[in-house]
């Protein structure tokens, strides 16, 4: 396999503003670290699932790799090209090779613009297609194969179901015949019924298309079911990442292994003891030192309260950054999920 | 599973008919009665004013010594051909209220749609492009906020002269920081909109943007303030015309008619009064008709 | 088995659009034991969150309740006057919402926001003065305590915003929870949290449940919560009741094809490489709903016979569903 996307210390920090008088002190301005030295690649053809909780960075990531939000530092690799230092031209030639595919199918779709609008969106800005009735065709073809009618074509999208309308979001990234998807929890707002529908569509439309995926989701059966392999993100970082069967079989990351345990499953009815993670997820705006997990970690040491874990491998493709890895703790009480 | 489908039995879908949310807010305004009335007022006056040639009885500028404040028809001394009364000169009120409209409603259509289109341009680039555009639109809109209007407005019309144009100019000067301020707002909110970003991941341009995704969603409050401040422009005009800065005499406008009158106002009350009343009812109208698109067309007055 | 706290029969709730009347709620019935655990599963759209605000005498026009009875410890709720219903609620049943952050008044602060319960609800304070006062902060303060905010005599004093999504979960639940309710509706009250943060509120709402010996009615769409979390779950399709029975029970063996298609749609690590089954098609618009089975147009098993108005029918001890296809008829 093919390396086709390739991040290499990506980082996103957001300045805080500083009010007047922070200004005139001269106060430093407060920095949150959305995503912070984050490295990973995606081979051609796979899902790479991210997961993590709200506010952990991973749709900021997902962002900052598509430049919909400019990355502070690293660089991104596409296809053996600096996505990062690009122009404009050549990122608005570049769009139509990677795409995204967002999370709220009522916000991300314009409410003034007809389905055929929305849809045939890339074929115009691109020159992809030689006349109107051709964009039509075209995105008439992706509509059905996403599952719309064709009647359905010139209506408004506050006409449509929540799972319709993530359809019509699907058609518009895929109009334009892209290799590579950041799909920014594209099932999360669905009904359990709908999500398992579009979850379908979504692996259909990869093998048909080849396409890459970067799947970003909180919800780890979502992952365990789709991924092929899975970087899981703390406060800005990737704090484990490997193949899926590894990760679920054996979690290495103390945050890891408690998302897991967290998880509510059908499967075993009951009540289960399971790792309690206490306190919330720390600010962004004061992130703790050392390793970041330290607050809530029931593991922690006082190394764990000065100084950040490295990443060190533990298997094959699969690193964690974790001071007690060697230890080889597990918290879940029967070691798989 | 042999069962064959019934499709007269299937759950119905949703409606066939594509009804873009523009249609489905006309649709709400109509159920609006009080909102509807003040619209047909509105539009009658804006007919009276087209077609005033047509209707007017008399010539509004024709003196008839003779009539010299000659009472409305209901009163003695008044006649029906001259319904409302004649002013100082002799001259037809109704037939002034009449050729009086075009100047107020020109002069408010005018101010209104120059203001807005700035206000459109100005905000959507404050809005979108932020950075230094931002602030120096902004600063601009804080100082002229900062002059109270009608002497801004008594200010340039001393500086420019009288005139038609000049007090179109006087009035939008100040009025597009209206629009301006209310489409920064808007497309503040809506450039963070899912939607906005997803036409950015297609490679839109920052035209295409603001121009087709933008501004089509902010519209509807835009519109709403517009008519709100075209009542408010109505006023001004007569304002500047009752201190004898706005249209130039004989030209009939509401604004000086009801300064010509003030000097008699015990002995010929309908020389002040009737203008007065045109003007209270055509702002009155706007008013009303605006809260009804307001309600109809603003989300966030919605369910 | 003793008579149950809450006894709703033939629930009807609709709502007046423009486009037409539509059925939210269509002949619910709903028991609710003493102690018990009841998950009320169902998607949106499913009258799941409706059914009980009508229970809670919550239904805005243009909703209004059309038929049923809604008997609460025997005494008909939907006989009372607004203001003995003001009484029952926060007293006798209590909700929490999905939302904690819309559901809290931003402008008071959590220590006022309790007080209010008990300043409405609780005869046992001092009639008035400092005293009252002072009872009803130590109460707020033991409340804040009981799920599991530290330091809460001076959290009392924080407003909303400085909480986190959990703890205003949390404060929630304090709230209902302040006059020790018979019944606590939990409506969606972990769907906006992290899982970490998921887990330790359902903890907390089974511990005080044990604690006070109160019955929870967890309503959600996450069949895990369920599984995890109740004795008995109802499952809900387009404003009907379509299956009951213990949770085990109905996660093992489910009857109903729509039950069965949801518990294939959820996704899990243990179907790696399967294709998933999802259910085809969507919810049926509730505007005029033909009398067949709802779930008709979806239905991978559906026959002649399922366009004929379906009852509820017996499957087993405790057991109910609407489907022709599984159980008896009850008579």
């Amino acid at each position: 396999m093919k390396t086709l996307l390739k991040v290499e210390s990506l980082s996103k920090h957001y300045e805080g503003r500083r009010g007047l008088v922070g200004r005139l002190t001269g106060a430093p301005h407060t920095v949150v670290r959305a995503v912070n030295d984050v490295s990973f690649s995606v081979e051609r053809g796979e899902i790479l699932g991210l997961i993590g909780e709200s506010g952990c960075g991973k749709s900021t990531l997902g962002r900052a790799i598509l430049r919909l939000h400019e990355p502070t530092a690293g660089r991104v690799m596409f296809d053996s090209k600096e996505v990062t230092a690009l122009d404009a031209p050549a990122l608005k030639a570049l769009r139509r090779r990677m795409q995204i595919i967002f999370q709220d199918p009522y916000a991300s779709l314009n409410p003034r613009r007809t389905v055929a609008q929305i849809v045939g969106l890339p074929l115009r800005l691109h020159g992809l297609a030689s006349s109107e009735a051709e964009a039509r065709a075209i995105t008439a073809r992706i509509c059905e194969r996403v599952g719309l009618k064709a009647n359905q074509l010139d209506r408004y999208p506050h006409q449509f179901s929540g799972g319709q309308r993530q359809r019509i979001g699907i058609a518009r990234a895929l109009v334009s015949n892209p290799e590579f998807i950041v799909c920014d929890e594209p099932v999360s707002a669905l009904d359990v019924s709908i999500q398992a529908q579009i979850i379908a569509l979504l692996l259909e439309l990869k093998r048909e298309m080849g396409l890459t995926y970067l799947f970003i989701s909180h919800d780890i059966s979502v992952i365990g079911y789709l991924a092929d392999r899975v970087a899981v993100m703390y406060l800005g970082e990737i704090v484990e990442m490997g193949p899926v069967e590894a990760i679920l079989a054996r979690p290495r990351h103390p945050y890891t292994q408690s998302l897991m345990s967290a998880v509510p499953k059908v499967e075993a009815s009951g009540r289960r003891a399971r790792i309690r993670l206490t306190g919330d997820l720390p600010s962004p705006l004061h992130p703790p030192a050392g390793c970041k997990f330290h607050t809530r970690c029931p593991l922690a040491l006082d190394i764990c309260r000065s100084t950040a874990p490295l990443r060190e491998t533990v298997g094959e493709g699969h690193i964690a950054a974790c001071h007690r890895l060697g230890e080889d703790i597990s918290l879940l009480e029967d070691g798989a999920a | 599973m042999s069962a064959p489908p019934a499709p007269a039995l299937l759950v119905p879908e949703a409606p066939q008919k594509a009804e873009s949310i523009f249609h489905r807010n006309l649709a709400t305004f109509a159920a609006n009665r009080l909102a509807m009335a003040s619209a047909v007022v509105v539009v009658l006056f804006v007919l009276m004013a087209v077609l005033a040639p047509f209707v007017a009885p008399h010539d509004p500028n024709e003196t008839d010594l003779f009539r010299r404040m000659q009472p409305p028809a209901w009163l003695p001394g008044g006649e029906w051909s001259y319904a409302l009364g004649c002013d100082a000169l002799g001259r037809d009120i109704l037939s002034r209220i009449i050729y009086g409209a075009r100047i107020s409603i020109f002069i408010g259509t005018a101010v209104i749609l120059v203001a807005t289109s700035i206000g459109i341009l100005a905000g959507l680039a404050s809005g979108y492009l932020r950075g230094w555009v931002d602030v120096v639109i902004s600063r601009i809109v804080d100082i002229l906020l900062g002059f109270p209007y009608l002497i801004f407005a008594i200010g340039l019309m001393a500086m420019m002269g009288p005139g038609l144009w000049n007090i179109i100019l006087a009035l939008a000067y100040k009025e597009w920081v209206i629009p301006c301020r209310v489409v920064r707002g808007e497309t503040l909110v809506t450039r963070e909109l899912e939607y906005v970003e997803a036409a950015r991941a297609l490679g839109a341009s920052r035209w295409h943007i603001m121009l087709r995704e933008i501004l089509p969603n902010i519209l509807s409050p835009v519109i709403v303030v517009s008519t709100i401040r075209m009542a408010h422009v109505i006023i001004l005009e007569a304002s500047l015309s009752f201190l004898g800065l706005g249209v130039q005499p004989p030209t009939a406008s509401w604004g000086s008619m009801v300064a010509d009158g003030r000097a008699f106002i015990l002995e010929a009350w309908w020389v002040s009064t009737f203008p007065g009343l045109a003007i209270l009812l055509l702002v009155l109208a706007i008013n009303v008709a605006s809260q009804g698109l307001r309600d109809a067309f603003d989300p966030r007055f919605q369910e | 088995m003793s008579a149950p706290l809450l006894d709703v029969r033939g629930l009807r709730t609709v709502f007046e659009t423009r486009a037409g009347t539509v059925c939210a709620v269509d002949g619910v019935d709903v028991s609710v034991h003493r102690g018990e655990c009841l998950g009320i599963v169902g998607e949106s759209g499913s009258g799941k969150s409706v059914t009980f605000a009508s229970v809670m005498g919550l239904v805005k026009s243009p909703g209004r309740i059309e038929a049923g009875t809604i008997l609460l410890d025997g005494c008909d709720l939907r006989g009372l006057t607004p203001k003995q219903m003001r009484a029952v609620r926060g007293k006798d049943i209590a909700m929490t919402m999905q939302d904690a952050l819309t559901a809290l008044n931003p402008a008071l602060t959590v220590g006022e926001q309790i007080a209010e319960v008990f300043d409405a609800h609780d005869y046992t304070l001092p009639r008035r003065g400092s005293a009252r006062a002072r009872a009803i902060r130590d109460k707020s303060a033991e409340m804040l305590g009981l799920v599991g905010i530290p330091s809460a005599e001076s959290r009392l004093r924080q407003y909303p915003h400085e909480f986190s999504g959990g703890m205003r979960q949390r404060i929630m639940i304090a709230i209902a929870l302040a006059c020790r309710p018979k019944l606590l509706i939990a409506d969606e009250p972990t769907t906006a949290l992290d899982v970490t943060i998921q887990a330790q509120v359902l903890e907390l709402i089974t511990e005080i449940r044990a604690r006070l010996g109160m019955s929870v009615v967890l309503i959600t769409h996450d069949l895990g919560v369920v599984a995890e979390h109740c004795d008995r779950v109802m499952v809900m399709y387009a404003g009907q009741v379509i299956e009951e029975g213990p949770t085990a029970e109905v996660i093992a063996q489910p009857q109903h094809p729509y039950t069965r298609g949801l518990l294939a749609s959820i996704p899990r690590p243990a179907l790696r490489g399967q294709p998933i089954r999802p259910i085809e098609g969507q919810v049926p618009d509730l505007i005029g709903l033909p009398p067949q089975c709802r779930f008709y147009s979806r239905c991978p098993l559906h026959r002649d016979a399922c366009l004929a108005p379906v009852a509820m029918r017996s499957a087993g001890p405790n057991r109910r569903v609407r489907c022709i296809l599984s159980g008896e008829p009850v008579e």
